[in-house]
């Protein structure tokens, strides 16, 4: 395994955590729901580790702590924004330090299947402070690189559809009151996530990949980013 | 940090704060009662958190699952969750809010467990600060006897018992509860406390109470036109509270 590389945090970090200890890769992909991010991070997965590198996976809303609370939270839509913005924060700090930061300890490569920039713009585009959440997502690592699934609305839209023959209530942002009509909602939604993003991008430097292709021809591309970075220890 | 007469809210609220045992909360009832018959609009406010972040609290707590982060995280959560859905309407609609405990709380438990002193104050900075604070000090151990001469069990995180100051869970606390009383001193100015000192009577804490609420809200302005029942939903959590307060007392 690649020796320890450290890993800086956005913030002030986790109390007694030294940045030195950190080796590993942390490796993001972010992306709407549609955009592929599960089947090219199990594909990651699949090749990592036949490679003979130990990895390790973290997504949203999979937290010991409180996934159950959340998912029943956003079944009722009972909580407001902040109250609602600090369970998802509450949600990720559990799973940092319980996975996250023990993986990088040990010089694993943890995939996360989106990262505190999904929390941050969702926040952001129901109104919440950008300082705020700054603030709020300072304990997090800054990862080794940062992927951006962008497909058009559009797409997205048959996508989700031919999956799921629906749209999910959240994904289209119904909570907004953007528009009564599920398929309008979610348009407007996901153009507004897709502002909010290039907002983030400014301060945290997505790598923007059009996913617009075939699953092979953006997992290639990947690929070839990752082997980069880990082949430069 | 603006207070919420700063903020143009056409409520109040005045928050006490202090250790467990330094009689805050008795003085924070006395006030209410005076406030009541008054006929002042006024709420007391007692942790009501919805069941959904409840639930998660108490699995953390119970199974030790918390750090000093999620700890502050989870307690900030149940805190939004009881400013938005229930102080903001109150002080909306022009009522004086009482808060046993309030923001100064998690600031100096959090901190002692090692957070950030600005990672926590700028967390909890969606919410307005109080019109007036009064902080409760006695002596240390004037309220430690108060809260451990009954031997009662202490839980794991109210003993500090995840910060490994001492095994024995007494100890842990009276270690725990000095390091609080430190930190609640050390932000006393920077958030305009009024220190009350717990050691005098009972009696004449509440005589300073009662003036320097009259002193910083102009209560006339608060009272009640007639007497205007609380909505329905409030009114029966009110009832509730009043009667399992005349069991108390």
């Amino acid at each position: 395994m690649s020796k320890k590389s450290s890993h800086r945090f956005y913030g002030h970090g986790i109390p007694r955590i030294k940045p030195e200890d950190l080796g590993g890769k942390l490796i993001v992909v972010e992306g709407a729901d549609g955009s592929g991010r599960s089947t090219q991070i199990a594909e990651l997965v699949n090749w990592l580790e036949t490679s003979g590198r130990p990895t390790v996976q973290v997504g949203l809303k999979r937290s010991t702590l409180v996934s159950e609370e959340l998912k029943k939270a956003q079944e009722g839509n009972v909580l407001s924004r902040t109250t609602l913005g600090l369970f998802y924060a509450t949600d990720f700090a559990d799973q940092l330090e319980n996975l996250i930061l023990p993986a990088l300890k040990a010089g694993f490569i943890v995939l996360a299947d989106r990262y505190i920039y999904t929390l941050m713009a969702r926040d952001m585009v129901r109104g919440m402070d950008e300082a705020w959440l700054k603030n709020l997502y300072g304990i997090a690592p800054i990862p080794d690189a940062v992927f951006y699934l962008t497909v058009e609305p559009e797409e997205l839209v048959q996508r989700n559809l031919s999956k799921n023959a629906t749209l999910d209530y959240w994904e289209s942002g119904m909570d907004l009151g953007l528009s009564r009509e599920v398929f309008d909602s979610f348009l407007k939604y996901q153009a507004a996530m897709h502002d909010a993003f290039r907002q983030l991008q400014k301060t945290y430097k997505f790598e923007i990949v059009d996913a617009n292709r075939s699953v092979s021809a953006v997992n290639k591309e990947l690929r070839k980013k990752i082997s980069a970075l880990i082949d430069s220890e | 940090m603006k207070t919420f007469a700063e903020s143009n809210f056409p409520g109040r609220l005045i928050a006490v704060e202090g250790l467990d045992g330094s009689g805050k909360s008795t003085q924070v009832y006395l006030l209410k009662r005076w406030l009541e018959a008054e006929g002042i609009k006024v709420y007391f406010s007692e942790w009501n958190s919805s069941e959904l972040v409840k639930s998660a609290t108490s699995k953390g707590k119970k199974r030790e699952l918390l750090t000093p982060t999620t700890f502050s995280l989870i307690h900030a959560t149940d805190f939004a969750d009881r400013y938005e859905r229930h102080l903001v309407p109150l002080l909306r609609a022009g009522y004086i809010v009482l808060c046993d405990r309030y923001v100064f709380t998690a600031f100096a438990r959090d901190v002692v467990r090692g957070c950030p002193p600005e990672w926590v104050r700028g967390n909890y900075s969606f919410a307005c600060v109080p019109d007036l604070t009064m902080f409760f000090k006695a002596d240390l151990e004037v309220s430690l006897n108060r809260i451990l001469e009954g031997r009662p069990k202490l839980k794991f995180f109210e003993a500090g018992m995840d910060l490994r100051l001492s095994t024995d869970p007494y100890e842990s606390f009276r270690i725990f509860q000095g390091r609080i009383l430190d930190q609640y001193l050390a932000m006393s100015k920077e958030f305009n406390f009024h220190i009350m000192d717990a050691n005098e009577q009972v009696e004449r804490q509440q005589v300073i109470v009662r003036k320097l609420v009259s002193e910083a809200i102009d209560l006339k302005k608060f009272k009640r036109r007639s007497p205007l029942p609380l909505p329905p939903a409030l009114q029966a959590d009110r009832e509730a509270m009043e009667l399992e307060e005349d069991k108390a007392a």
